[in-house]
């Protein structure tokens, strides 16, 4: 025990799950963070466990880790999660399949497990990650999209399952960042997806953690269920 | 292989610390013939799956083994594993028994 606050960050290895652990670890948290390969990089107070969060295995041997070191866990943010841009009479099975696990089961097995730690505290915050692409229905994007609808409901229900126990679920739907998920995804494809926000421009870090930070601050214990979408979606 | 008196022993402590968490006219009885769902059973949902996720929880911490108590073969049972104390000891017996602990 530390007397910090505790924070769990999935995907923690690059792009935004990287960002928010420099960002909370700068801020004081005790952070526990996750991906498939090791951090390739050091903070102070940072953990890092290699495993896929689809396995459920090893999602409990993570919360059994956490659970013997701090014995609570104050924030979940569930970030891991993989896209893949394709028209859907050319996605494989197996395409559907990863995506759901990683953005879909991965997120339920976090939720639950964060859930029942921060349940006996009688506190936690746990922040999900929607999409503009789900409000926005874009084409070429069916399955990630309605992984992501489906992080919606879980987030919407799981507010109502858990504010007995005093746990908000809440959700931040980011407009597209710069970061390996859209590194695939042609300019002018970004173009029109930007066009359609009524802030023409790509998301940036900041702009999420802004979000984090809302949905996690003391004062927002009265705010759950809530999907907040960047750009103006 | 823990002893059917080491589970119960188990569930009991489990009581005595949810029985923390809960109202005064919802903590439940030390006791093997306690109820702890259905019936007379003093737990409302929530107290309930309160108290199967904190034994879930007592069992992976004591055996070092992850058990699932509320999946579609506990509801299943002819007899519920939940119709008292001593019913679900036996039941995470028999759980521990096939995980091979």
């Amino acid at each position: 025990m530390t007397g910090r606050k505790t924070m769990l960050i999935t995907g923690a290895r690059k792009g935004i799950g990287r960002y928010l652990c420099e960002y909370y670890s700068e801020k004081g948290f005790e952070i526990f963070g996750c991906s498939r390969g090791e951090a390739d990089f050091y903070l102070e107070n940072y953990h890092h466990y290699c495993l896929d969060v689809a396995d459920e295995e090893q999602v409990r041997e993570m919360f059994a880790a956490i659970r013997k070191s701090c014995g609570c866990l104050d924030v979940l943010v569930n970030n891991a999660g993989i896209a893949s841009m394709n028209h859907i009479l050319l996605t494989p099975r197996a395409t559907v399949e990863k995506i759901l696990n990683t953005n879909v089961v991965g997120t339920f097995l976090f939720c639950r497990e964060a859930a029942k730690l921060m349940q006996a505290a009688g506190f936690g915050r746990i922040v999900n990650f929607a999409t503009v692409a789900t409000p926005l229905k874009l084409e070429g994007e069916a399955i990630y999209a309605a992984s992501k609808a489906a992080i919606v409901s879980l987030t919407e229900i799981l507010a109502r399952e858990l504010a007995p126990f005093g746990i908000t679920v809440n959700a931040v739907g980011p407009t597209p960042v710069k970061t390996d998920l859209i590194r695939s995804v042609p300019r002018e494809k970004m173009d029109a997806l930007l066009a359609r926000q009524a802030i023409h421009r790509f998301g940036e870090m900041g702009d999420i953690s802004n979000v984090i930070d809302f949905f996690i601050q003391p004062g927002s214990d009265f705010v759950t269920g809530q999907v907040l979408y960047l750009g103006g979606v | 292989m823990p002893e059917y008196k080491d589970i119960v022993e188990l569930i009991l402590t489990t009581i005595d610390e949810v029985n923390e968490l809960l109202p005064a006219d919802r903590q439940l009885e030390r006791s093997v013939d306690t109820v702890v769902f259905g019936g007379d059973g003093k737990l409302d949902s929530l107290g309930l799956v309160t108290f199967i996720v904190a034994v879930e929880q007592k069992i992976a911490e004591t055996f070092n083994v992850t058990v699932t108590l509320a999946d579609e073969k506990a509801m299943s049972q002819r007899n519920s594993p939940f119709r008292n104390v001593g019913a679900l000891a036996g039941y995470i017996k028999k759980l521990l028994a096939e995980s091979g602990k």
